[in-house]
């Protein structure tokens, strides 16, 4: 089948590294002594734990809940007893502790009894997104956005295209690869429940063009409704606003998300996530995960939630010797993991063992321009980054600093070995909070303006504070009812005082939960 | 959010600041060779004189400024600084001269401005503008091609003429000395001769003077070996030649006999040298894929107003340098449509 493709600037092919992993089939990854589950796995609210330590629990069963519509609930991803609920590494690039619920297991692995809905297609999508959210359902790719809130863009808006994106453009990743191989009707199907839940009009399943084997798995189950798609190995692919366009031709405009041009995408694991949970009742509990690079045994496996970074790499055949380096995800975008207690949470994709040499020192840019060459967003990053060492922010943000998707292509070319991402990151970062500092100062500004129109208001029944500072000092006592007035008018300030503190403490909710939605808007990428 | 991923993950072939210059230094190698067979051994003395000073300058620079010494040094963005102004100067030119140019050119042009990466004027040229503002005659006594001169000065002749000023026993420097074509053209016409009747005289060769349109055929080589290599793109040197073969070829249509001819503009002075190895110096040219073409056709353009209606015989320096002032404004402007922008 050929289908029109279209081509984004820049990028990079890179060697992929894939077949380290992809040869063998996954085997599900042994049960961990202990859990650890952050109660944050996704972008939005953290979710609020709903048992207490020493807790029995059963797989599948809800331990935290969601806390607002931007947030799902996480479960157990095993039977067993909650031992603590407190702060322990988690995969985070500031590399700090988070709030986990820590699960010894028992062993048994023995489920919730499973509530398998209904036939999906006699369910109404509000239903299904209940269903999606309930089982606590992120974007798998990466981003961790809840998938329900992309699942509901079918009741407002029109949706023409929804994209499952198998394009896994890292180097070294196959898990998606493997999952495809492996349970290609349970990513149709999830295709065709979420294709049902947003009214789409038309479906595509896109792979990458060196994955033959999961092609012609999805070509064996896939029917007239769903489109597949392969498209060239090229890096990133498989980022969202990229995959779009080369598969639609349609650019996502700058600062807004798909569904403004009618096109939801979800990740092929989450696809197949969504399927579980209508199929089998299964919450999503564990993925697939692929742990490759320097070890024995580089191959997938299937994790439980939860399961630490450092049981996993022992399990594939930890090599000894010099020490490695681990990366949580790819290459090109994963973190490095400092701490090997760290778990695999809902958006762990990669476990990536290496003991390359460190690049060469950081030279100044020679403003040689390769990094325009390869940015698929067509930036500028040298100036980006000139601005951003200059803490120009203003002027980063007139060149498009908030469109970089982060995927590294820059810094990868750059003869200057500059990690220009961390630039850009760390500028992203340090508008964010004076953005907010900005905010609380337009709150406080306004505050005081109407305070003063207010105070002007009162003026006439009130002597001026001159006035009054010669009534206490002068103490010219014979007018008792002035001084009554001034004590009055303090008791009006305190008042006054006390009301305005606690509008401050209201009005601090609404506002965190703005910025988490613009957080999450900013970076709802798969 | 990656700096810490190994290169050994990422793609085969590693580029290095190093690894450019380098590339750019082995580029220049048949324009040399030519040069010397043309032209003499003055040139080779020039450039170790050069290099050895820019690399000095660069290390003492480096050290008072208190910076890592070794990295910098070792990038070779001063080797190919020192090596494109020895290419500019003329083979002859007295040391001190090149001493000059070659200390303005790192410790002021350069490091003053924040040193490698930072500085706004390409230091090459900002030297070389200066030694030709102050010492305009020895600036512009170029050789005559050996094939007129019938004598060719070797390693420790040309060392002498350098050094001392006058060659050893019988030679004199006056035998080997003339104008440049450009030069040349340029007094004649200002004595109210025609091109055609200034092309007379025995320097010039098919397009423009003997020797130096082999000369400009060599770097022409270097320069594509260059673009092969992905080390220089396309946008500069074709808009640069673009620029200034246009207007040679508008004036010369318009009036053959006061306008030199466009291969004649094209294949002397330092049109090719700048169009592949100065004007495409990134740190000072603008670097956005549009701005490159517009910078690139402004240098092609003012060389040859300079050329044709300045003071200066070959005005290449000078464009150069008024360039790199508009770089920036000219990035400014130039900002590619990215992914998802508005079309206008």
């Amino acid at each position: 089948m050929s289908r029109k493709l279209w081509q984004f600037h820049g990028g990079i092919k890179l060697p992929g590294h894939k077949a380290l992993s992809n040869r063998e089939p996954s085997i599900p990854a042994a049960i961990p002594v202990r859990l650890y589950l952050p109660l944050q796995q996704h972008i939005g609210i953290t979710s609020h734990p709903v048992v207490k330590i020493g807790d029995k629990v059963l797989k599948g069963q809800v331990i935290a809940r969601a806390e607002s519509y931007v947030s799902v609930p996480i479960h157990a991803s095993t039977s067993g007893t909650v031992v603590d609920i407190g702060e322990y590494p988690v995969p985070h690039p500031s590399g700090l502790s988070a709030m986990c619920v820590v699960i010894e297991a028992d062993g048994q692995d023995l489920w919730i009894e499973k509530k398998p809905p209904k036939d999906y297609e006699s369910l109404e999508p509000d239903a299904l997104i209940h269903i999606v959210r309930d089982a606590g359902i992120v974007g798998m790719g990466g981003a961790g956005f809840p998938s329900h809130v992309k699942v509901n863009e079918g009741a407002e808006n029109v949706v023409n295209t929804l994209i499952i994106n198998g394009v896994e453009c890292e180097p070294y990743i196959t898990c998606d690869d493997r999952l495809i191989c492996e349970r290609a009707d349970e990513v149709i199907g999830g295709a065709r429940i979420i294709a049902h839940a947003v009214k789409a009009k038309r479906c595509i399943v896109a792979v990458e063009d060196d994955m033959p084997e999961a092609y012609a798995a999805l070509e064996r189950v896939s029917g007239s409704d769903i489109e597949l798609a392969r498209v060239p190995a090229i890096y990133p692919a498989g980022g969202e606003k990229q995959l779009i366009l080369t598969l639609t031709g349609e650019e996502v405009p700058s600062g807004r998300l798909p569904i403004h041009i009618g096109i939801v995408m979800h990740n092929v694991a989450t696809a197949a996530a969504v399927y579980r949970v209508l199929q089998y009742g299964e919450p999503l509990v564990s993925r697939y995960v692929t742990v490759t690079g320097s070890v024995a045994r580089p191959r997938n496996v299937r994790a439980l939630l939860g399961t630490p970074v450092r049981d996993l790499i022992d399990q594939c055949g930890r090599e000894l010797g010099a020490p490695m380096k681990v990366i949580m995800g790819g290459p090109m975008m994963g973190l490095p993991v400092h701490d090997e207690n760290v778990p695999v949470t809902k958006t762990t994709n990669c476990i990536l063992v290496t003991n390359g040499p460190e690049r060469g020192p950081e030279m100044p840019c020679i403003r040689c321009g390769d990094c325009v060459d390869v940015c698929p967003v067509n930036l500028l990053p040298q100036h980006l980054y000139w601005y951003t060492r200059a803490h120009d922010f203003d002027t980063a943000q007139d060149f498009h600093l908030f469109d970089c998707i982060d995927c590294g292509c820059c810094a990868h070319v750059c003869p200057s070995n500059i990690p220009l991402v961390q630039y850009f990151f760390f500028a992203k970062s340090e508008i964010a909070v004076e953005e907010e500092a900005r905010e609380s100062a337009d709150l406080a500004r306004r505050r005081f303006e109407s305070r003063t129109a207010r105070l002007a208001q009162e003026k006439p029944a009130r002597k001026s504070p001159v006035q009054k500072e010669k009534v206490v000092v002068g103490g010219t006592q014979d007018d008792r009812g002035q001084k009554r007035a001034y004590i009055q008018a303090a008791i009006a300030r305190t008042k006054a005082k006390r009301a305005r503190a606690g509008e401050a403490k209201r009005s601090k909710e609404p506002s965190t939960a703005i910025d988490a939605d613009s957080k999450s808007a900013s970076r709802s990428d798969e | 959010m990656n700096s810490s991923v190994p290169p050994s993950l990422r793609d085969a072939e590693p580029r290095s600041v190093s690894s450019i210059m380098r590339q750019v230094l082995y580029a220049l190698v048949p324009g040399v060779v030519i040069y010397v067979w043309f032209f003499g051994f003055g040139v080779v003395i020039n450039c170790l004189i050069a290099v050895t000073v820019a690399l000095a300058s660069e290390g003492i620079m480096l050290g008072l400024r208190r910076r890592a010494i070794k990295p910098f040094l070792t990038d070779g963005s001063a080797a190919v600084t020192g090596m494109l102004l020895a290419l500019a100067m003329p083979p002859y030119v007295p040391w001190w001269a090149t001493v000059i140019a070659t200390t303005f050119a790192i410790v002021v042009a350069k490091h003053l401005f924040g040193g490698l990466g930072y500085n706004p004027f390409n230091p090459a040229m900002a030297g070389y503008a200066l030694v030709l503002i102050s010492f305009p005659a020895q600036m512009t006594t170029w050789p005559l091609p050996h094939i007129l001169s019938e004598i060719r000065p070797g390693l420790i002749d040309s060392a002498l003429i350098i050094f001392t000023g006058h060659p050893a026993g019988a030679l004199s420097l006056d035998a080997l000395s003339s104008a440049t074509p450009l030069a040349h053209i340029k007094a004649e016409l200002g004595l109210m001769q025609t091109v055609s009747e200034a092309r007379d005289a025995p320097i010039f060769g098919v397009f423009g003077g003997k020797g130096w349109e082999w000369l400009s055929i060599g770097y022409l080589l270097g320069g594509l070996w260059l673009l092969y290599q992905r080390i220089i793109k396309w946008q500069i040197p074709v808009s640069m030649l673009a620029g200034l073969f246009v207007m040679a070829m508008v004036f010369y249509l318009s009036d053959p006999d006061i306008y030199s001819s466009p291969m004649f503009h094209l294949l002397s002075g330092a049109a090719v040298l700048g169009a592949f190895f100065i004007a495409t110096d990134p740190v000072t040219a603008a670097t956005t894929p549009v701005g490159r073409i517009i910078f690139g056709a402004g240098i092609g353009v003012l060389t040859y107003v300079i050329r044709t209606w300045a003071g200066y015989p070959d005005g290449l320096a000078f464009a150069v340098l008024l360039m790199n002032a508009a770089a920036p404004t000219i990035d400014h402007y130039t900002q590619p449509r990215i992914l998802g922008e508005d079309r206008q």
